[in-house]
């Protein structure tokens, strides 16, 4: 699977007909998406930002069975890249990146960042939560300075990064506000400038829009395409919206339904900026969802025959 | 306006029965002192500095075996609450623990410490500790996860992240606990110090029944429920005020 990953193009953009052509059914998920033949030059780049190899989580369930929630993972993550990774809830997406956050323990597997094994959480890696976790306690200046007064950054230091990140978000005027006074639009974005401000080299975030309106949710989309651009940093962002995957990412990596494993994957090489009605983007997605629906129903008929025992992601609740 | 008038209303009619009541000599006026003789022994105790003393002593006790009590509490309650085997097992003897009343501590105290402050700083503590245990292991685990977690992420651990994430992020859900630690504390002192010549307002309670002066005994109660109670008005309502204004919350439990 990995070396399908390393395949993947970097170049620039075709006609975006080109970058989805049909594929027959049979091609589905076992290979690679259709543009594995312009991959040759991208071997220089042979230490991925973030490696997941054989990746598995397995957890006792409340009635005591095991229950397999990741089944070897094997993905790499570009420097740079903007990947995008969507399923059907319960596939163990936002298990996932808790896992690559340090957060939680993978049963088995290894997760490299620059080709090195990850001890736990670190601030090269910061998750920004699907709820934002900001510090009700704080002021919005405080929360992005707590990543540095933790790593013992002088105060003045502390000072200048955290107004240049709220420059950057645009919330310059809210350093002194507390969380609750801001709409859940302006909260997010304090997510994203306390994560940058640590300076991280990843940016894990668990669907971070899922919660907002659409129009804040668009404005967002443009502020951190713009936000990835000028920081340069790795972002894994996930999603179950196939088409903000799509607006956002540079390949979309699809998981199934329990246990998650990698279904197929898809480099988006449409121009940016794009927009969510974009026809291409909208075809792009299709293409995806049509994939993703066999495994939402299939999650949802495991639903239907749970009925109503309890379903625990245990990146979410332990 | 009208919540003062009510409470003017209230008072007046309550002081006015205890005048009447007072006033009609039904019981010796030195079992059944007026209003007047109540605020004059309050008046005579300030002037001569006893109850200065009293409150400067009692005070002192308090905090000391308070503060001692929300250390230790939190640092058992978290224990407990982020420790299984601690849970199952010291959870349940702190519970069946509360239903002591803390001046059963006394005995054991004065022995092991002598007749001396100690004691009754200990009877302080067993009192207050354990609601205050109680209340952090209840708030750590009432408090949502997702603090935690994010904490960790921006690089906190160990005792920055008790300090600076979960301590503050448990806070709202702690500070009931931490009321009711306060009001055991105090009531706990004041039950010592009646046992024992100690300086402190439990002493000069007593003394008021030793010299038979009614109205002493009366004057020092109030002195009693009112620092308590200010204690509980400025110091807790102050902070789950602030607790609200921070978190946005309609109510700090």
């Amino acid at each position: 699977m990995s070396s399908n990953v390393q395949r993947l193009p970097a170049q620039f953009p075709l006609p975006s007909d080109a970058r989805f052509p049909a594929r027959s059914p049979e091609s589905r998920g076992k290979i690679g998406p259709a543009s594995v033949g312009h991959s040759t030059h991208t071997g220089f780049a042979a230490i991925p930002k973030v490696g997941l190899s054989e990746i598995c989580l397995s957890y006792r369930t409340q009635s005591g069975e095991r229950l397999l929630a990741l089944d070897h993972i094997n993905l790499e993550v570009r420097t740079g890249e903007f990947l995008c990774v969507v399923g059907p809830s319960g596939c163990g997406k936002s298990t996932l990146l808790h896992l690559i956050a340090g957060l939680h323990q993978q049963t088995s597997g290894q997760i490299l960042v620059d080709g090195k094994e990850i001890e736990g959480p670190g601030t090269d890696r910061i998750l920004i939560f699907q709820e934002h976790g900001l510090f009700p306690w704080l002021t919005v200046g405080q929360n992005v300075e707590f990543g540095m007064k933790m790593k013992g950054v002088p105060k003045a230091e502390r000072q200048e990064k955290t107004r240049h990140y709220l420059r950057l978000v645009h919330l310059a005027k809210f350093e002194k506000s507390y969380i609750h006074q801001l709409s859940g639009g302006m909260r997010q974005r304090v997510a994203i400038a306390r994560a940058l401000a640590t300076e991280p080299d990843v940016l894990l975030m668990d669907e971070p829009f899922a919660a907002l309106d659409a129009q804040t949710r668009d404005l967002l989309h443009d502020e951190l395409e713009r936000i990835w651009n000028e920081t340069g940093c790795t972002i894994i962002f996930v999603t179950h919206n196939v088409r903000e995957a799509v607006r956002l990412g540079d390949r979309v990596v699809l998981l199934t339904f329990r246990p998650g494993r990698v279904k197929d994957q898809f480099p988006v090489d449409l121009p940016r900026p794009r927009h969510l009605e974009d026809p291409h983007v909208a075809r792009a997605a299709r293409e995806i969802l049509d994939q993703l629906r066999e495994e939402i129903n299939r999650s949802l008929e495991a639903e239907y025959q749970e009925g109503v025992k309890p379903h625990v992601e245990p990146g979410v609740s332990a | 306006m009208k919540r003062a008038a009510r409470f003017i209303i209230f008072y007046s009619v309550l002081f006015g029965l205890w005048t009447l009541l007072a006033e009609l000599k039904i019981w010796p006026p030195y079992l059944f002192p007026t209003p007047w003789g109540v605020a004059e022994s309050l008046y005579a105790g300030f002037q001569d500095h006893s109850y200065w003393i009293a409150i400067r002593v009692s005070m002192q006790r308090v905090l000391i075996g308070y503060g001692i009590s929300v250390v230790l509490g939190m640092v058992l309650g978290l224990g407990v609450a982020s420790n299984k085997f601690l849970e199952e097992t010291m959870g349940g003897l702190l519970v069946s623990l509360q239903s002591l009343p803390s001046i059963c501590w006394w005995p054991l105290a004065l022995l092991w410490f002598g007749l001396n402050q100690n004691a009754i700083l200990f009877v302080v503590i067993m009192g207050s500790l354990l609601s205050v245990t109680l209340a952090m292991e209840d708030g750590r685990k009432q408090m949502p996860k997702i603090f935690g977690q994010a904490g960790r992420n921006l690089g906190a651990k160990g005792f920055k992240l008790f300090w600076y994430v979960l301590l503050p992020a448990s806070l709202p859900f702690i500070v009931s606990g931490l009321k009711q630690g306060w009001a055991f504390a105090w009531r706990s002192l004041i039950t010592a110090e009646m046992l024992y010549l100690s300086l402190g307002l439990g002493q000069v309670l007593m003394m008021g029944r030793d010299l038979n002066d009614m109205s002493a005994v009366i004057a020092v109660m109030i002195l009693i429920i009112a620092i308590g109670y200010m204690v509980d008005g400025i110091v807790f309502k102050g902070m789950e005020r602030h607790l609200q204004n921070r978190w946005g919350l309609a109510s700090a439990t």
